[in-house]
């Protein structure tokens, strides 16, 4: 699949600000960070500008983003609408949260569970997210079980670094102390599923030439003349393919850049507070790098099954 | 529209929109097959091309040219005004000017030729349909240097039919598709009959009760849906079909009565080694052949009509010792040079195959026999209750025709056809009006007299019967300016258009001051050695002067010939004008029954050009020619071609156009011209067809009732049945001249040539440039086939065509490709002897080991066709032509002769020999050679192409319940139970 | 109406494509081109017509695939349009957040509402055959219409109220009907050659079908015994002796 950096830009900032949104609510909840009006405005800013940033990014890759308003109808069935009003709906007590903490300076008790309420809203819609490519089955890489697991967690992990970034830099020792456990949990979690991930599409056989053309029975298929000499929508789009050495190389970029470094920051920060805000930041930075590139190859890499009816 | 953002809107659709303000019927032009189509226009603009349901050729498909016709309407390629060359050839400098102006120019440059010498006029007309005007008209100039584009594209088709069948293939006969049961094609990508073999092709595989056999060295297109494919080496079917007829001979398995009867194989061959006389048939005083009668037991005339004549034998008759032409026949291909065994190498088709192969022949053609009960009788009066067929059929076209040995291959074929007793019966091979003709169909070409202002006394097209009817000198040498009809290329009916611009440039034979071209793009697609024919067109004498020194060009497009061209006379688009279709020339006939059409506006013109036949029209009045003037002087047809189609009249009642003649219009065929004869044609949907009575259906070339129809449309002199010349005693003529016999003899150095290549039986012969190379070097066969969605040149221009196809690749074959070390998608250098081209390569398995091929003509040069500069079609395409040379290296002490067949001057395009070898990595991704852009030519400058947009209808009225479409409909109903019979969505319950 | 259709009429309007037939013409592909570019999506939009990469819209695309028996090596060519299937459980449907991509409860054709559609592509996505065509001019998705606008047409002739690519293809290879009707003849055809759908394993229930191309005719079963030479005597001699008293009448 041809990887659109607005898709890309997308799924990865929202997935970060959700997160980011969730691990604030359990803060918060756990009376690791009071209502700090600076401390809140820095990360709602964060969270929010991350999602609105995201949302809005995705509409540029609409032929007619001005008629994006369109997309909420048809919940009953597409899970792009179903994102849609997810991500309208996770404002409510989102939002409404942010208020509390940051102009009646309230983040505890009820306000709290409003908070982590917006927390599960937020992942509900990472997960509708990660359910528009769950669900194609024309994307044999995506319509595996571990896409949706991989959104999630990566959503925390990269939620959770940000927020361990924000406690460092916000002076919240204990917040970002308590964080670590979780982050590394996250980080450690996410390579799993992504490794999972990996190795599930790297195996799984779906449709072939032979399936796509029905001319099994006669033997082995393959494209001689293509519709069209040079490249068409469908080419464009969904021939894009890359190759397996670099692949390899890319694939373990992204252990080291999106799981590796960020897990290594974030564990001798926990040794060495001294320079714990330069680790995370330092996490937060590799982290940022390596989920672009995860989000990259997770599009790079996936072969539509169009592509059997070309030579691609 | 609700705002409601959860609302789900239903949309309303236009299931009944108004498609257009008008519908005309008329016939498409993207190519040569002259399809019907019905052109629904909208705001004057073309809104969709249908093809027309009713018309004989197409009955309603329509191919993917024919259908992208709106986008050759709208090119930017369009020519929009008389252009005049302001820089150098080639440069594509060009000023506007006027008509008067061009057409004065012309006038003078033509009427100064004419006044001194109009044979210094080369007049060659490329894909014209209208050869029965130009050649006219080029025979009221006086000049013998025409012709339209045959001697490059298929005279050894045509030539080797006529010679034999009275009829050729090309698109002059069809397989009966309907009862044939064995159908073999020979060398065919998509051919003349387009949409007529596709049509056939699908009935007969839907039918299922028939084989179709590929002979081809490439498996695509028509090939691959065949049953067998066989991927025979380039060049060599000769030996294949003479393996056929072996095992059939060795066999019996002929149909000897049908030779007898309407064949010469009786004929007695006069057997005189050495004397003038040897090879000729014997004759009686009334100059009819003889033959031996087995019952009276003494020579009678072959043409009686209760005879039992011998068909092997050796007699004396008449003090002279004879044999039936079928002993010689049978003598030659039974000899064991061509057994199945012994050609399995050479042709790459195995023994067995061929074993096979003539075992299923004669199975179907002898076991299968097909007999209609219908009565008809034959020219000598006889009565014959029914109609039996042999239900084999064949077709070949430039596979077997472009080769150096095609017209003897062609023969071969027509010979099998007739062994098999399967010319012109149910379920054979069968002719289409105006064939059969008589063989040869006559008239002679014609070269005399060349005087000042006069016209020639024939045309300068025709068939020769012998070497008294060539076009030499009185020394023997050339006249004409391709050398057709030179001891050279003596059958050259087509003449040879690929020598044109070679001999002009030599100055051999003769000088041209004026080249005058009509729709052929000679500066690059047509050419053979195209770099080579740049530089002729723009070499100069010592001088400083072009060595040819005018040319003339109408062209349509923004072609590479226009900006190799003087003045340029832009013609209208095949929307825009008149045209005629006619049976004087390429007509709509089909094997039921003849046919022509026409076309007529169905778009009003925009710009300034003028359609090409009414300028010729006009051209000839201004010069005064003959014919095109009254008495008085005045133009002959004032109203432009359609006058002339309408008015002009050949013979007495014989005009362009054969429907609704007579002053009522109630003639058809005969009649005085009908003042609203194209009115009825519009009427009728653009053409006029005839549908043979059952009787008149089949046997033709002996068919009473057939040749009298025949002779009353004027399309053969008499009622005299047409005999199949299996051995052809005009070729034999040329050979007793080679041989030192009679007034008329080559010029010493071709004698040996024409006793060879004149044998009156075909034979086989390794194609000219392969027996002169080194075959080691140049190990590949290097073929071009058409695209079926491109016609040669014209289709880059279409924004919708050239998105099939943009850039040509060598396609080759896996196992070779591995040999030479070559992964698919490489980039290759091609190479003959003349050079080298860039491109490249597609591995495939379906093909010949030993051949390459790649697609004609989309290779384009920079700057034409209204395309970017960086288009694909002059960046990675590429032009095979570029290393096919038009001439053949002479070989010490003989003379140059052309790349063409030594019969019929026919281009030898498919003779090429190449090596591919890997380009180096700084050549990869470039074709070579490229040539720079043409300075003023045309670009588009349009980055969306939106067309239709405007044209979208409104609603209006209801909708009618669908109904369902089976193709081939009645072949299906045949055997698959609960099909109505009929076509497509119209079940014969509908008609009643 | 992105949901699948909730009572369907059991009418399934498809096409049938006959692979033994077909000769990779590409006449369908430009027929449909030319009847869409003015009709229901209108336009069909083209990029660089006459530039280095055109590329523009299309309903239909013709494939030529080669089709290679691994044992014995022995192969075939199988040219192979290929156009919306008009699936039954049409994914490009469900996906679609705005209801552009509809699938009509009449007839089964799937289309796309082009005056809502936010261009989003996801059913192009979701799609595993192709079949959507995203026009980038416009910022809208298009496909096939199954000539929506002609087969019901009442301002056209009767023989023309077919899909274009239908009517048009000179070897007769694509047929049209109701595919839902086990009686229609369509659906007869395809019983009797075997028709299949493309990818069943992707769950999609495409409506079209092919029909696979036949066995090729090419043993001796048309001609079960080679030929029997009367003779075999060197270069035929014998054969032309029998011959010389063969008395015939012409
Ligand atoms: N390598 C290779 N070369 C070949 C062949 C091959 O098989 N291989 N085949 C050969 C054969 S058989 C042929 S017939 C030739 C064909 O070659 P050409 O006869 O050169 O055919 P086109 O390229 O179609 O060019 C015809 C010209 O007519 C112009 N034209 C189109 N419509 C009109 C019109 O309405 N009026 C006028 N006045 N002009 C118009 C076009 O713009 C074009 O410039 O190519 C030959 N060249
Ligand atoms: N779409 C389309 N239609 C056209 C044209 C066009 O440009 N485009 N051009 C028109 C013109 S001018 C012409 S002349 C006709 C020509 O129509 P065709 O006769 O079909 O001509 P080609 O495309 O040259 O195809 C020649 C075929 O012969 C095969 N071949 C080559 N050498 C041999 C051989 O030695 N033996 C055998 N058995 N086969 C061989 C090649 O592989 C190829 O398939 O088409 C006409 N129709
Ligand atoms: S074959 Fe195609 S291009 Fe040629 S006349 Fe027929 S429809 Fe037109
Ligand atoms: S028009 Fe018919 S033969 Fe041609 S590509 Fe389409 S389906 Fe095949
Ligand atoms: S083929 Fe593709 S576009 Fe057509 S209905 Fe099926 S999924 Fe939708
Ligand atoms: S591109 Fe249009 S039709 Fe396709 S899913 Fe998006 S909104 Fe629906
Ligand atoms: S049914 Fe109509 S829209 Fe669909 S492929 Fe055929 S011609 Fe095109
Ligand atoms: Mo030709």
């Amino acid at each position: 699949m041809h990887p659109a950096k607005s898709v890309i830009f997308f799924t990865t900032t929202t997935g970060a600000g959700y997160g980011l949104l969730f691990w604030l609510a359990v803060l918060a909840h756990r009376g690791l960070v009071g209502p700090d009006f600076g401390f809140g405005l820095l990360a709602f800013g964060i969270a929010f500008t991350l999602v609105v940033g995201g949302l809005l990014s995705s509409t540029l890759h609409l032929g007619r983003p001005e008629r994006a308003w369109r997309a909420l109808s048809q919940w009953r069935s597409s899970w792009l609408s179903r994102e849609g009003i997810a991500a309208l709906l996770t404002f409510i007590p989102t939002v409404l949260f942010a208020c509390f903490w940051l102009f009646w300076h309230n983040n505890s008790g009820y306000v709290a569970w409003l908070g982590l309420f917006g927390g599960v809203m937020s992942l509900l819609t990472v997960y509708t997210t990660s359910m528009i490519y769950a669900s194609l089955k024309a994307i044999p890489a995506w319509s595996v079980g571990w896409t949706v697991p991989g959104f999630l967690v990566l959503s925390l992990m990269s939620g959770a670094v940000l927020a361990s970034a924000l406690a460092a830099v916000g002076g919240y020792g204990a917040a970002a102390l308590w964080l670590v456990l979780p982050t590394l949990f996250f980080l450690a979690f996410g390579l799993v599923v992504k490794l999972s991930y990996w190795s599930k599409i790297d195996r799984s056989v779906s449709s072939s030439a032979e399936t796509a053309t029905g001319l099994g029975e006669f033997g082995k298929v393959r494209l001689i003349e293509s519709p069209h000499d040079q490249p068409n929508y469908l080419i464009k789009e969904m021939g894009f393919v890359i190759a397996r050495k670099h692949r390899t190389k890319l694939r373990r970029m992204v252990v080291i850049f999106a799981f590796g470094l960020p897990f290594l920051g974030i564990s001798i920060g926990w040794f060495a507070p001294d320079i714990v805000v330069f680790l995370t930041l330092a996490a937060l930075g590799f982290c940022a790098v390596g989920v672009a590139m995860e989000r990259w190859l997770f599009f790079a890499e996936a072969k539509h099954v169009v592509t059997l009816y070309y030579d691609t | 529209m609700t705002l409601n953002p959860f609302a789900t809107v239903q949309q309303q659709l236009d299931l009944s929109p108004e498609i257009s303000d008008e519908v005309k019927t008329t016939t498409c032009y993207m190519c040569a097959c002259r399809c019907g189509i019905r052109v629904h226009l909208k705001d004057k603009k073309i809104r969709y091309i249908e093809g027309n349901p009713e018309h004989p050729v197409n009955k309603g498909v329509l191919c993917a040219k024919g259908a992208a016709g709106i986008l050759n309407q709208y090119s930017p390629a369009k020519l929009t005004k008389p252009l005049l060359r302001v820089g150098e050839r080639g440069e594509g400098k060009f000023k506007e000017i006027e008509w008067d102006e061009a057409l004065k120019l012309a006038t003078k440059w033509l009427g100064d030729v004419r006044a001194k010498d109009p044979s210094k006029l080369a007049f060659f007309t490329g894909r014209d349909q209208s050869q029965s005007l130009t050649g006219w008209w080029a025979k009221q100039f006086g000049t013998r240097n025409f012709a339209a584009h045959g001697g490059f594209c298929s005279v050894n088709m045509a030539a080797g039919g006529i010679y034999t069948l009275g009829g050729s293939f090309w698109e002059f006969g069809e397989p009966d598709w309907e009862l044939t049961k064995y159908f073999m094609m020979f060398g065919v990508a998509e051919d003349h009959d387009s949409n007529p073999i596709k049509i056939g092709l699908g009935k007969l595989k839907t039918r299922g009760d028939a084989k179709f056999v590929a002979v081809n060295p490439s498996r695509n297109g028509y090939n691959s849906i065949a049953d067998e494919w066989i991927g025979i080496r380039p060049g060599t079917d000769g030996l294949f079909v003479f393996a056929l007829i072996h095992e059939l001979l060795r066999a019996e398995k002929v149909d000897f009565k049908y030779l007898a009867r309407y064949s010469n194989a009786p004929w007695l061959v006069i057997q005189n080694p050495g004397e003038a006389d040897d090879g000729l048939i014997l004759r009686n005083k009334k100059g009819d052949p003889l033959c031996y009668d087995l019952v009276k037991k003494r020579a009678v005339s072959a043409l009686g009509a209760d005879i039992s004549p011998a068909l092997v034998g050796e007699h004396r008759v008449k003090n002279k010792r004879v044999v039936p032409a079928f002993q010689l026949l049978a003598k030659r291909y039974l000899a064991d040079e061509y057994s199945p065994d012994a050609v399995a190498e050479t042709t790459g088709v195995p023994a067995s195959t061929i074993r096979r192969i003539a075992a299923e022949l004669a199975q179907v053609a002898f076991e299968e026999e097909i007999v209609i009960e219908q009565p008809w009788t034959d020219v000598w009066g006889r009565r014959h209750e029914q109609m039996i067929g042999r239900p084999v059929s064949f077709h070949a076209m430039r596979g077997i025709s472009a080769h150096s040995n095609g017209f003897h291959t062609c023969r071969a074929i027509h010979i099998l056809q007739v062994l098999l007793g399967s010319v012109d019966v149910p379920g054979g091979w069968r002719n289409k009006a105006p064939y059969p003709k008589p063989i040869p169909p006559g008239p002679k070409p014609s070269g005399e007299p060349i005087a000042q202002n006069m016209p020639l006394e024939g045309m300068p097209l025709g068939t020769p019967t012998g070497p008294e009817d060539l076009i030499v000198g009185e020394d023997g040498e050339p006249l004409r300016i391709d050398k057709a009809y030179s001891w050279e290329y003596p059958l050259s009916a087509h003449g040879l258009m690929h020598m044109v611009m070679h001999n002009a440039w030599a100055k051999d034979p003769c000088e041209i001051e004026v080249a005058f071209f009509y729709m052929a793009n000679i500066a690059w697609n047509s050419s053979m050695n195209t770099s080579g024919t740049l530089q002729y067109f723009t070499d100069k004498d010592e001088n400083g002067e072009y060595k040819i020194p005018k040319i003339i060009y109408s062209d349509a497009f923004w072609s590479e010939t226009v900006a190799y061209s003087d003045l340029i006379l832009p013609d209208t688009t095949y929307f825009e004008r008149h045209d005629c279709i006619s049976l004087l020339d390429r007509p709509i006939s089909s094997a039921h029954g003849p046919g022509d059409a026409i076309r007529h506006p169905v778009l009003e013109l925009d710009r300034d050009v003028r359609c090409f036949q009414t300028v010729l029209l006009d051209l000839g009045a201004k010069l005064g020619l003959p014919g095109f003037v009254n008495e008085d002087g005045a133009a002959a047809y004032p109203g432009g071609y359609e006058d002339y189609m309408v008015n002009h009249e050949r013979a007495p009642g014989l005009g362009p156009l054969a429907g609704w003649r007579g002053v009522n219009g109630d003639q058809h065929g005969r009649g005085a011209p009908n003042k609203d004869q194209l009115q009825r044609y519009i009427e009728n949907g653009g053409f006029w067809v005839h549908e043979l009575p059952p009787e008149q259906q089949y046997f033709k070339t002996v068919n009473k009732d057939y040749l009298e129809y025949a002779v009353h449309m004027g399309w053969i002199p008499d009622t005299n049945p047409i005999i199949f010349q299996l051995y052809s005693e005009p070729v034999q003529k040329f050979r007793l001249s080679s041989q030192g016999h009679g007034k008329h003899q080559p010029p010493e150095r071709h004698k040996k040539r024409v006793e060879t290549y004149f044998d009156p039986l075909p034979f086989w012969y390794m194609p000219f440039e392969e027996a002169a190379i080194d075959r080691v070097k140049y190990p590949l066969h290097a073929l071009s086939q058409r695209p079926m969605h491109m016609y040669h040149s014209w289709g880059s221009q279409n924004a919708w065509l050239r998105q099939i196809t943009s850039a040509n690749q060598l396609h080759m074959h896996v196992d070779t490709a591995k040999a030479l070390g070559i992964p698919n998608g490489d980039w290759v250098w091609i190479e003959s002897p003349l050079g080298r081209v860039k491109g490249k390569v597609k591995l495939i398995s379906g093909v010949n080991p030993n051949t390459v091929w790649t697609w004609n003509a989309i290779g384009k040069r920079k700057g034409s066709w209204g395309l970017s500069p960086d288009a694909p079609e002059s960046n990675q395409g590429f032009l095979l032509n570029h290393i096919i040379s038009e001439v053949l290296t002479p070989k010490p002490g003989e003379p140059q002769y052309s790349n063409s067949d030594p019969v019929t001057g026919q281009a030898a395009w498919f003779d090429l020999r190449v090596r591919v070898y890997p380009c180096a990595a700084d050549e990869a991704g470039f074709t070579e050679p490229m040539f720079e852009r043409f300075t003023e030519a045309p670009a588009a400058n349009c980055p969306v192409l939106r067309y239709g947009a405007d044209l979208k209808g409104q609603q209006k009225g209801s909708f009618v319940p669908e109904k369902s479409w089976i193709g081939n409909r009645h072949e299906n109903a045949a055997h698959i139970d609960g099909l109505a019979d009929g076509k497509g969505n119209q079940t014969d319950e509908d008609k009643l | 109406m992105t949901c699948l259709p909730k009572n369907p009429s059991g009418k399934k309007l498809g096409l049938v494509i006959d692979l033994d037939i077909c000769v990779g013409c590409h006449a369908c592909a430009v027929s449909c081109k030319e009847w869409n570019a003015s009709g229901q999506m209108a336009p069909l939009t083209d990029l660089q017509p006459y530039g280095a990469k055109p590329d523009g819209v299309w309903f239909n695309r013709i494939h030529t695939f080669e089709v290679v028996e691994p044992q014995t090596g022995a192969s075939r060519t199988v040219h192979f349009p290929k156009s919306c299937l008009h699936c039954d459980d049409a994914p490009c449907v469900t996906v679609c957040p705005t209801g552009a991509s509809y699938k009509r409860e009449e007839d089964g054709i799937v289309l796309v509402n082009t005056d809502i559609c936010i261009g989003c592509k996801l059913c192009s996505w979701a799609c595993p055959y192709g079949a959507r065509e995203y026009d980038e001019d416009e910022g809208v998705m298009k496909k096939c219409t199954m000539c929506v606008d002609k087969i019901y047409n009442e301002n056209l002739p009767e023989e023309s109220r077919v899909p274009a690519c239908v009517s048009t293809c000179p070897t007769g290879a694509r047929s049209f009907g109701d595919l839902g009707d086990p009686n229609s003849e369509v659906s007869k055809l395809v019983a009797a050659r075997n028709g299949y759908g493309l990818m069943p394993e992707q769950g999609t229930k495409p409506v079209n079908r092919y029909l696979p191309p036949r066995p090729k005719k090419l043993g001796n079963e048309l001609a079960p015994r080679l030929l029997e030479h009367v003779d075999d005597s060197a270069n035929g001699a014998g054969v032309l002796a029998r011959w010389v008293d063969k008395i015939l009448s012409a």
